[in-house]
């Protein structure tokens, strides 16, 4: 047996995990963070979801407390997010949080009180020191834990990463937990869905109208802001009918976007910064998944450079890469911005 | 797990070891559970009905009230009984600036019941408290003018147990707002201070039972003759059209049961409890490295123990403690029962560090000297165990 702290967020997933824990027979303990007091209607951490929390907590029968890493969250998370879009790139927050708060603050505090490890409800599994996707294709998690070392992965327990999601639902139902039957989330949980990125920017840095202009240099359309155009975004770039054009970069200094046909967003490689790894480090052929919810596609990783098979759209800069080979993951990197000619 | 499992790992009054948590609240006084059991049963009528049944119910309650008046050196007709202390502050705050618009003037360090009460209204002028937590007079009287509307200085402070000098605030009010209602929040000060006296310059006075051996649910507004408030809930009118709503005539008559025992015993439990204080506060100081307490202890209310531990997540600590059976506070609960950053302790200028380190030890009726041992042997060992990991 050993004690656990069970990272509850008020959603099925990690419900199941810590009611799976206590089956285990394993000393847990439940813990909703408290990351974000502004305004959300994603409804993390809102009171509704910590009182869902506890009463997951009350069906298992064990203590659940709360912890507040506002401030952390907002310098290790969110004021990362605003800076990098400002700088034209696209970042990945849900990574940015598992590696500094639920991976790291909580982890360590959870140390600091004698647990001996923490669980969450991620779709991930954990076999002998390597990282593997979770059992359910379409709900694997394991592109956003990339992050997590050695030493992290020795003190984690992914419960649900063997199961489907209709097996977590069912467990939950099984179990009678009042969370059962919630929907997944899905969006930035500080990115409310009335207001977007946008207002969550607009709050925290002034936002720059830009000129669009083609490969050529061309003005062929405009922005309002700048900071909200990702590479590889189709609509909103003002540049009316005809061809299908695509952001292909974003230079903030210049105050302007790169529009190209579909062509152009084609890239045969992408450099990666921030690379960090699960076990050794790695070289040559690996398959890398380039955003969330992308395949993982055949490539080479020379040094810092991820070469494709096969040319691809172009990865926004700022998201991560993470390096698999089949199911275990490798590690990853942030992409760099790529030169436009 | 069954419900029955549940019961029984739910931890009982008996199985407490040391509950330092009473500003939070206190267990019900024998006296008051007493004295609302039967109108929980057998005396059920509602107060304002017209027949025999109703008439029982209506003279407990103006028993009651006049119990409740008489602890709070008010008249029965001043009293007005709500459902929390809370809600006696809006009725207060919102009441009063509704009959004479203007803005709001209060110290830095109210409940939030008050704050943001006063937030709501519009125009709120923030006084400013010095590092002792008192709240700084002239900077006050800077804030006061001719229009303002409501000004609120609470009478206690329910994080570092501050009293605040009252007397002193209401001839700088009378001078400088004299169209201005001064209401005092009293919901801290009851159990230890004599709130008839304290609070005799206020025109509304704000106090909560269950702070004080009485229910869960019920409270008590001076407003003083002369005085108006506008309704804040409406209905049928009772309370004299300031409060509607049956009365919660248990609870009503437990609070004043709770009231008058609470005075009884008042200055031999302060006395008691002061000792006990002193010697838990002294104890850290003496023990814990690092240690500084909040405040000036000699004028604060004999229950409350403040205190900052360097380098340590008084989150953290809390857990550590909480296992041991020690059962403290950290900050302010806010209602998902996470721990707010303080305002209170911003306000008195302590650091961020020094805010996320404090710990609220508050002692009430019921601490006694193995409450004070329990805290002494599990809090500084606690402590280090916190910094060395």
């Amino acid at each position: 047996m050993t004690r656990v702290l069970a990272a509850m967020s008020g959603g099925v997933d990690s419900s199941v995990a810590a009611a799976l824990l206590v089956e285990q027979g394993h000393e847990v303990v439940g813990v909703t963070l408290r990351l974000w007091d502004n305004d959300t209607d994603a409804g993390c951490c809102s009171v509704a979801e910590i009182d869902d929390a506890r009463r997951v907590a009350h069906v298992l029968g064990i203590d659940h407390l709360v912890w507040t890493f506002v401030d952390e969250f907002d310098a290790q998370v969110v004021a990362p997010y605003v800076a990098a879009h400002a700088n034209g790139l696209t970042p990945n927050p849900c990574i940015e949080c598992n590696r500094h708060l639920k991976f790291g603050r909580l982890l360590r505090r959870a140390r600091q009180l004698g647990f001996d490890a923490v669980a969450t409800g991620h779709h991930a599994r954990v076999v002998d020191g390597r990282l593997l996707r979770g059992a359910d294709p379409l709900k694997d998690q394991s592109y956003v834990l990339y992050v997590l070392g050695q030493d992290e992965l020795r003190r984690c327990r992914f419960p649900v990463g063997p199961m489907t999601k209709a097996e977590v639902r069912a467990k939950a139902a099984a179990l009678g937990l009042p969370t059962a039957d919630k929907p997944d989330s899905q969006d930035v949980c500080f990115v409310t869905t009335s207001g977007g990125r946008e207002a969550l920017l607009a709050s925290r840095i002034p936002l720059h109208p830009g000129r669009v202009i083609d490969t050529a240099g061309a003005e062929v359309g405009r922005v309002d802001a700048l900071e909200l155009v990702t590479v590889g975004q189709r609509r909103g770039l003002g540049t009316g009918g005809g061809a299908k054009r695509y952001a292909i970069s974003v230079d903030p200094t210049a105050g302007t976007v790169v529009v190209g046909e579909a062509g152009d967003l084609l890239a045969g490689s992408v450099e990666l910064t921030q690379l960090c790894w699960v076990n050794e480090p790695v070289e040559g052929p690996v398959q890398a998944q380039t955003s969330a919810h992308a395949d993982a596609v055949d490539a080479t990783l020379e040094g810092a450079t991820v070469a494709f098979a096969e040319p691809q759209r172009r990865v926004a800069p700022g998201q991560s890469v993470v390096l698999y080979r089949g199911d275990e993951v490798l590690g990853g990197g942030i992409a760099t911005p790529m030169l436009t000619r | 797990m069954t419900p029955s499992q549940i019961r029984d790992r739910t931890p009982t009054l008996e199985s407490v070891p040391a509950y330092l948590d009473n500003a939070a609240s206190i267990p019900m006084r024998p006296e008051a559970v007493e004295a609302m059991l039967p109108f929980l049963t057998e005396r059920y009528g509602n107060p304002s009905g017209a027949h025999a049944v109703s008439r029982e119910a209506r003279k407990a309650v103006d028993e009651a009230r006049d119990t409740v008046a008489h602890c709070l050196g008010a008249r029965p007709a001043e009293i007005v009984f709500t459902g929390s202390g809370t809600e006696a502050d809006n009725l207060a705050i919102i009441g009063a600036h509704a009959v004479r618009p203007g803005p709001t003037v209060c110290s830095a360090i109210e409940h939030h019941a008050v704050l943001h009460a006063c937030d709501a209204l519009g125009d709120n002028r923030l006084a400013p408290v010095g590092a002792d937590g008192v709240v700084d007079l002239d900077r006050l009287a800077d804030l006061l003018d001719p229009s303002v509307s409501v000004v609120s200085v609470m009478l206690a402070n329910n994080e570092v147990g501050t009293i605040e000098p009252l007397a002193d605030v209401a001839p700088l009010v009378r001078e400088r707002a004299p169209e201005a209602v001064l209401h005092t929040d009293a919901v801290q000060a009851f159990s230890w201070l004599d709130v008839a006296d304290a609070a005799a310059s206020a025109d509304l006075v704000a106090v909560s039972a269950h702070k004080f051996g009485g229910p869960k649910g019920v409270g008590a507004l001076v407003v003083r003759q002369g005085v108006t408030v506008r309704p804040i809930i409406h209905g049928g009118g009772q309370e004299r059209d300031r409060r509607s709503g049956t009365h919660n005539v248990a609870g009503i008559v437990a609070m004043a049961a709770a009231m008058r025992a609470t005075v009884e015993q008042r200055e031999a439990t302060v006395a008691r409890v002061r000792e006990l204080r002193d010697r838990l506060a002294e104890g850290l100081l003496a023990t814990v490295p690092g240690c500084t307490e909040t405040g000036d202890r000699a004028s604060k209310i004999a229950g409350n123990c403040h205190v900052s531990f360097e380098g340590v997540e008084s989150e953290s600590l809390l857990v550590l403690l909480d296992a041991a059976g020690v059962y403290a506070s950290a900050g302010s609960a806010c209602a998902s029962g996470a721990v707010d950053p303080s305002h209170v302790l911003a306000a008195m200028g302590l650091s961020r560090a020094q805010a996320i380190g404090s710990l609220r030890l508050s002692l009430g009726p019921g601490t006694t000297d193995a409450d004070v041992d329990l805290a002494l042997a599990v809090i500084p060992p606690a402590v280090e165990r916190l910094r060395a990991s």
